[in-house]
């Protein structure tokens, strides 16, 4: 199998992993070294579907000896099966760097044979790259669940970031459709890395040339809409998640029905796209914004408004803290108004120190006021073109167009009177 | 009074500086800045400013001074972009900086800061979109790359790939304004102005990895997921001629 088939087989079937940041470290370049890291990350091309490419995601392998049925590489699937050489691996990422295709690789693997044998496979590689290649540029790998600790921990020193997939949002999922995986089986390897994190920002203070452990953090991922987990339940683990295991990110990722199971939805379904754009807003409000979870979601409310954004969403229900006023207003509140970003918000706390804020000012700054206007005002004044005593009214005005909106009834003849449910009934039969 | 007269300069940064000396000498606004290349379009009487290293010196003083660092900055960064009548939008935000001092940098809701702002915005993204897009071909001897900015961005990316790349000799050159950056292994490096480029032919080599980026490329969509209007979004269709992923052999 010549380098090209190999590539063609592995990207594809590293494609449905959704991180592909190449963000969280600053490492400035180094004489003689290949590359640096930059602390935003850079993505250096888009796919078709729109999501970036920042790094050269491929499996080490697609010979994998689980059977989780979600998966399209599980062992009794019946697809063509091919692994990389440490060599073939590095080669193409040195190639590809130099070029400026990629930020780095992003290096993730079926379970070859066991956990720690495909381990063993990965070090290999990192560490060909690192220290025959001189390679500097960034590094996000895989963490296997189940395998050895301590291969865990020297994957940690080669690479920028580490990840391991939750895969499904509960325990109880991940029994029915991952049978050989484990909630306890896959928490252990993140809760180890946290650990090895903070103990290594002790070292680094203490010895100034300790080796960084994990320095871009970890991050995980999780499979929407092949089980029946609500988004409430799906926010709150991921708060959890961020607050426990201290996580950079979670991504979430909609189910492609690729393979046909009993247990997951049919092959028909569409992907959960709106579900997922609605989850990645609320991680943000989560992230960027100061917001808690119960304060997006609660028991009463467990799904999101698919018409509404969720920062739009709490807005209409808090109508009682606005209007706010844009010269006045402190930096949280600002943050909170539906429309205006942390980008926004920094402008206009910069720009109101030196001059009152008008509605005009605002629009040159680069504030959008579709939605802004009403909830702000401007030295005491309001533009909001409709009364403000009913959030019903707001919501309608700043619902997001293009989704159908609640399904429309049959046509019914007019009548002074609700139409009790006998007439309905009558009507069906004919009778009167 | 405002003295209907038009500078014309040699094109070069110190020789705008020294028009705003020469503004400051005549104590009226021009008509307008131009560079000698440009066409003849006014009836104006013209007057050319001769470009003094020394008189340009004085100005960086005199601005870092009187207004600050970061307005120098953004004057220094405002004349590589492609703003309309640019030289005037540059004159008239010194004349407000000296006026105000140094928060005319955060005026941005008065009408020249306010376009200094939109267009530096734009120079601070063009240049990102190239630290992103940018293809080198591997020529063998040294890495080359072709680029077509709005802006003047070389002299904002150029650092970063000499960090970046500082085991390889790379050249990239701006079609668009003729212009060019050389980086030899060792840390030699200069900027140079050239009409046009002439690359060797590509390698067997060279078209092999080009063959399996764009099959990694191909490879690395959700068919299920296609939207390309997301990603014109991500990266402008401009960008397109430039990238290995859609250029063919």
């Amino acid at each position: 199998m010549n380098l090209m088939e190999k590539l063609e087989i592995l990207t594809d079937a590293a494609k449905y992993d959704v991180a592909c940041t190449s963000s969280g470290v600053n490492r400035p370049g180094m004489p003689g070294k290949l590359g640096n890291a930059v602390k935003a990350g850079i993505c250096h091309s888009f796919a078709a579907d729109g999501r970036c490419i920042s790094l050269l995601k491929v499996l080490m392998s697609n010979d994998c000896a689980f059977d989780c049925s979600y998966c399209v590489n599980r062992v009794s699937q019946d697809v063509k099966r091919a692994s990389f050489t440490p060599e073939e691996l590095c080669r193409l990422t040195i190639e590809f760097y130099r070029r400026n295709y990629i930020e780095g690789l992003f290096l993730s693997s079926a379970v070859v044979k066991n956990p720690d044998y495909t381990c063993e496979l990965m070090l290999q590689t990192l560490r060909m790259l690192r220290e025959k290649e001189n390679f500097w540029g960034y590094v996000h790998v895989k963490a296997i669940p189940g395998a050895d600790p301590v291969l865990t921990e020297k994957l940690g020193f080669y690479a920028d970031r580490m990840s391991v997939n939750i895969e499904l949002p509960s325990q109880k999922s991940l029994k029915l459709l991952a049978p050989q995986k484990s909630k306890e089986k896959i928490l252990a390897p993140m809760g180890q890395i946290r650990d090895g994190i903070k103990e290594n920002a002790t070292d680094i203070v203490r010895y100034k040339a300790a080796p960084r452990f994990v320095p871009a953090g970890q991050s995980t991922q999780m499979i929407i809409g092949a089980t029946p987990e609500s988004d409430w339940q799906i926010l709150n683990l991921t708060e959890g998640l961020y607050k426990k295991y201290s996580l950079k990110r979670v991504f979430f990722s909609a189910y492609m029905p690729v393979v046909e199971h009993r247990n997951l939805p049919a092959k028909t379904t569409p992907p959960p796209l709106l579900r997922e754009h609605r989850l990645y807003q609320a991680d943000w409000l989560l992230r960027f914004y100061g917001f808690e979870a119960r304060e997006i979601l609660d028991d009463d409310h467990p799904d999101f408004d698919p018409a509404l954004d969720p920062k739009c969403n709490w807005a209409v229900h808090h109508m009682e803290c606005f209007p706010i006023e844009v010269n006045r207003a402190p930096y949280e509140m600002l943050l909170r108004v539906p429309g205006i970003g942390v980008k926004s918000a920094m402008r206009i706390r910069s720009a109101r120190r030196c001059a009152q804020l008008d509605f005009d000012g605002l629009k040159k700054l680069g504030v959008v006021l579709k939605r802004a206007r009403y909830f702000i005002t401007c030295k005491g004044k309001s533009i909001s073109p409709l009364p403000m005593d009913n959030p019903a009214v707001i919501a309608g005005a700043i619902r997001e167009r293009g989704f159908s909106q609640t399904p429309i009834g049959a046509p019914e003849q007019l009548s002074l009177f609700d139409p009790t449910p006998r007439d309905k009934v009558q009507c069906l039969t004919g009778q009167i | 009074m405002i003295m209907q007269i038009i500078y014309r300069y040699d094109g070069s940064f110190p020789g705008f500086l020294c028009c705003v000396a020469q503004c400051f000498f005549d104590k009226s606004l021009p008509a307008g800045i131009e560079p000698l290349d440009e066409p003849q379009a006014t009836l104006f009487p013209l007057r050319e400013v001769e470009t003094d290293p020394a008189l340009a010196a004085r100005l960086e003083r005199s601005i870092t001074g009187r207004i600050s660092r970061q307005a120098w900055g953004m004057v220094q960064q405002g004349f590589l972009t492609c703003m309309e009548e640019k030289e005037m939008r540059l004159l008239r935000f010194i004349l407000l900086g000296y006026k105000v001092g140094p928060q005319v940098v955060r005026l941005s809701t008065n009408r020249d800061v306010h376009a200094m702002d939109k267009a530096l915005l734009y120079l601070k993204n063009e240049a990102h979109y190239h630290v992103e897009f940018l293809r080198f071909t591997d020529y063998g001897e040294f890495l080359g790359a072709v680029i077509t900015p709005n802006n003047t961005v070389l002299p904002l990316i150029a650092p970063h790939f000499c960090e970046r790349f500082n085991t390889e000799n790379f050249m990239i050159y701006e079609k668009t304004h003729q212009m060019g950056f050389l980086h030899q292994r060792g840390g030699r490096r200069e900027f140079f102005q050239a009409d046009s480029i002439q690359f060797p032919e590509l390698l067997q080599e060279e078209k092999g990895f080009r063959a399996l980026w764009r099959a990694y490329y191909e490879t690395a969509a959700v068919e299920g997921r296609v939207n390309p209007k997301l990603r014109r979004g991500h990266m402008p269709m401009r960008y397109w001629p430039n990238m290995t992923e859609f250029q063919k052999d």
